[in-house]
């Protein structure tokens, strides 16, 4: 059984680095290098880990780190994926590294879901990881497609009128071997999908929500106490799918099968600043009750996926 | 082995000959033979590489570059749209120092849609760090990936190279050529050695944030690149000639330039037309030479100033045009003159989207540009057709209901 | 040395993994964690949540040269062994 005693001490992510207070990408990959070990090449499209990794000519990460364009995660990975396929074949290398794509929401859910999807498509072998963080945090915390409804950004400033994407599903649609939602608050749930991930061969998406201290206004201590409230509003649900099947894991699947009480979505919200221009106005109740029908709807339809609710 | 092919299959043949081992490409007219015939000789059995079947040119140049960092030798071919559409990419490339060959089949940028041949597309990729070469002959095309590749691993070169054909003009005509063996490029070209690789032996970061403290130098870099690429071209062609046995210029080609008055210069297969020219204008008596320019990067500075002090006056076409400015090649040939030679340029425009250029057409104006009476920049083939005409007509409708 | 990059020819933006890539990143700290031995039981979850990587996992040990005191281990830890203190003027 994995736990936290049985967790690697070795640290990949180097401390000292560029990060904000309490950043919920640097403590992802820490946990993600535990799972990986060092035998990897991490893709990272720009998105706050670009500076957060630090400046030339030094660097936070331990592992061998490309940086590329917004828009080209899912390709720059399939290229290093063939390059290593080749030279494997020349015999220059025994064991192909794993390829690891890190980017956040703006390189996943907008500019770079074309190579994403087009990665996903052609089966190619890496782990896609999204750090969603419901907006454009690096340039200053502005819209994405992942910005929930009600949500301020400096690009909503009388928070987002849309409800956010689900491109996890969008994900499942591509029918990859490996999908799976993560949460800092589960960070065991969050290792065992990693190391399954790598052990699966084909397209694997994994996608943590990552509160953002500075973004989504809170104070940085906070970080874990937002993602597990994200989780037991169902605002965040855990779950992974596999084989066409999804399972949920963790908390939601508790609060699946009733054994816990799903909090209400307004505790959520009230722990962040970015609801409360929203949650002041009259509307803020509306904003509110479509949050909760989101989250029903988003149960509702991963339930499709999981044979005892069929 | 002697082949009767389209430029664009030589291109693949020439990928394959070269033991390119990754070959990311999304297809574009006039372009999508070269990756068909890469994607068939891997699925025959005939080429050991992969291919990836990408959705976008943005990705094709991502995936070339990250196959590259990885160690191995990796190609691409686009054109066009292709091209403009992969441009940050083909700027990360360069600045990356990824030593990549990419063919470019020249093509008009629309709008209006226009498939042809001009040399708009690589021309506005002029400023990327890119080492560019343009072909005048289906043999060349060959030649050109080959020592393509030697140029751009060599280590104090590590800048990407294009190879540009003319659309149609080279892509799709067929001809004899010769392909070299396998076994016998691999000893003129042996697998690719990089300097610096994505090695979880020794991981670093790539492509980090560069602060302006040290921003400067990593782009004066690229230009010291640039120069030893002058030198790099020069033996590779010549040792290329003496293993194969073909020539093709190094970074010029020059025929009958040494007792010409006036030389034209020019690109790609509109070269191959201007040597018509000077066959029929010599006969006329005219001494005119041709001076075809076959790296546009590193551009030929000290040839064109060599040039400069042997002719009395230079035409040079441009199958481009920059806006607001005058002819591409022509801005720059000026500029290598600037302060070496007063020779009289003029700049000639014909072909764009593919218009055919005769060889009658060039002579008029190269007679005419020794009489004095072209003006600086002409639009040779200018004229108004039929179809502009309906197009004035809907003009004026519009004047009517807008006013 | 070379003096000047004509000599040195080549230069791109390679970089090396360096702990303490942006310095010494506990002079941002506001709050200090400090720990009470007495009450640590060892359970790792202020390891395990760390996102600096500046508590150690043998013996919980806080890396004041880069902890920027975000307060998340004080925050979690289930036996309130970690307090914030407020750092002294520097």
């Amino acid at each position: 059984m994995v736990t936290l005693k049985s967790l690697p001490e070795e640290e990949l992510f180097l401390a000292g680095s560029t990060a904000c207070h309490g950043c919920p990408s640097s403590l992802a990959l820490r946990i993600a290098f535990k799972a990986l070990g060092s035998n990897m090449v991490l893709i990272v499209v720009a998105s706050c880990t670009s500076v957060l990794q630090g400046s030339y000519p030094l660097s936070a990460i331990n592992v061998p780190l490309l940086n590329i364009a917004f828009a080209a995660g899912g390709a720059g990975a399939s290229g290093a994926v063939a390059g290593f396929k080749a030279l494997k074949k020349r015999g220059e290398i025994e064991e192909e590294p794993t390829v690891v794509m890190w980017g956040g929401d703006g390189g996943t859910y907008d500019i770079g879901i074309q190579s994403l999807s087009g990665a996903a498509e052609r089966e190619t072998n890496f782990i896609y990881f999204c750090y969603n963080n419901e907006m454009y945090s690096n340039t200053g915390t502005q819209r994405s497609g992942a910005t929930p409804l009600g949500a301020w950004t400096t690009t909503t400033p009388a928070g987002k009128h849309q409800h956010r994407k689900d491109i996890a599903q969008i994900m499942i649609a591509h029918r990859i071997p490996y999908v799976a939602t993560v949460s800092l608050a589960y960070p065991l749930d969050f290792y065992q999908k990693m190391q399954k991930a790598k052990s699966i061969v084909g397209t694997k998406y994994i996608e943590l929500l990552a509160p953002c201290p500075p973004g989504w206004k809170f104070p940085s201590s906070k970080t874990i106490e937002v993602s597990r409230l994200a989780v037991q509003s169902g605002m965040w649900l855990l779950y992974e799918h596999e084989n066409g099947e999804t399972r949920f894991t963790a908390a939601t699947k508790k609060i699946i099968e009733g054994k816990v009480k799903k909090r209400p979505v307004k505790e959520y919200l009230e722990m962040q600043g970015r609801f409360r221009p929203v949650l002041e106005k009259p509307e803020g109740k509306e904003a509110e009750d479509l949050l909760e029908k989101e989250v029903t709807e988003s149960i509702r339809r991963l339930k499709g996926w999981v044979p005892e609710y069929i | 082995m002697r082949v009767l092919e389209t430029g664009n299959h030589l291109v693949a043949l020439a990928v394959r000959a070269a033991g390119v081992e990754v070959v990311p490409a999304y297809p574009i007219t006039p372009q999508t033979q070269v990756i068909e015939k890469v994607a068939e000789l891997i699925a025959g059995g005939h080429m050991d590489a992969e291919y990836i079947p990408v959705e976008s040119e943005h990705s094709a140049c991502a995936a070339l570059i990250a196959a590259s960092l990885t160690g191995a030798r990796a190609f691409s071919a686009t054109s066009a749209h292709g091209l403009a559409y992969m441009h940050e990419m083909v700027h990360f490339a360069a600045g990356i120092r990824a030593p990549v060959v990419m063919a470019n089949i020249n093509r008009a940028l629309g709008p209006g849609w226009n498939i042809w041949c001009d040399h708009q597309d690589s021309i506005s990729q002029r400023d990327t760090g890119w080492l560019q070469i343009y072909v005048a002959s289906h043999q060349e095309v060959i030649d050109s990936v080959i020592q393509g590749f030697k140029i751009t691993e060599n280590w104090s070169v590590m800048l990407p190279l294009m190879v540009n054909l003319d659309a149609f003009v080279l892509s799709h005509t067929y001809t004899d050529a010769e392909v070299p063996e396998i076994e016998e490029v691999r000893e003129f070209l042996p697998p690719y050695k990089p300097r610096w690789k994505l090695d979880p032996r020794f991981p670093v970061t790539h492509g980090s944030v560069v602060y302006p403290d040290d921003f400067s130098e990593t782009r004066q870099s690229m230009q010291i690149g640039q120069n030893n690429a002058r030198r790099v071209i020069k033996e590779v062609c010549r040792d290329y000639a003496e293993v194969f046995g073909r020539w093709h210029g190094d970074m010029v080609e020059e025929y009958l330039i040494d007792d010409a008055e006036i030389a034209i210069v020019a690109m790609g297969t509109l070269a191959s037309e201007s040597r018509v020219v000077v066959d029929v204008l010599r006969q006329e008596g005219l001494r005119v030479g041709l001076f075809r320019i076959r790296f546009f990067r590193p551009f030929p500075i000290e040839e064109i100033r060599s040039l400069g002090e042997r002719v009395k006056s230079i035409l040079v076409i441009d199958r481009n045009y920059s806006y607001g400015m005058e002819g591409a090649v022509f801005t720059e040939l000026k500029g290598a003159l600037y302060g070496f030679s007063n020779v009289p340029v003029r700049n000639l425009i014909v072909g764009l989207g593919g218009r055919d250029v005769s060889y009658e057409l060039i002579a008029d104006m190269t007679r005419k540009a020794i009489s004095g009476e072209l003006g600086e920049i002409t639009w040779g083939d200018s004229r108004i057709t039929p179809s502009h005409r309906v197009t004035l007509e809907c003009l004026e409708e519009f004047k009517k209901l807008l006013g | 040395m070379a003096e000047s990059i004509e000599e040195i020819e080549f230069i791109t933006s390679l970089s090396r993994p360096t702990k303490g890539c942006a310095g010494d990143t506990g002079e941002w700290r506001v709050f200090r964690p400090v720990k009470d031995e007495t009450k640590c039981n060892n359970c790792l979850i202020c390891w395990i949540y760390c996102p600096e990587a500046c508590i150690s996992k043998s013996d919980i040990e806080i890396d004041y040269q880069y902890c920027k005191g975000c307060g998340i281990c004080a925050e979690e830890c289930p036996t309130k062994a970690i307090v914030m203190v407020k750092e002294e003027k520097r």
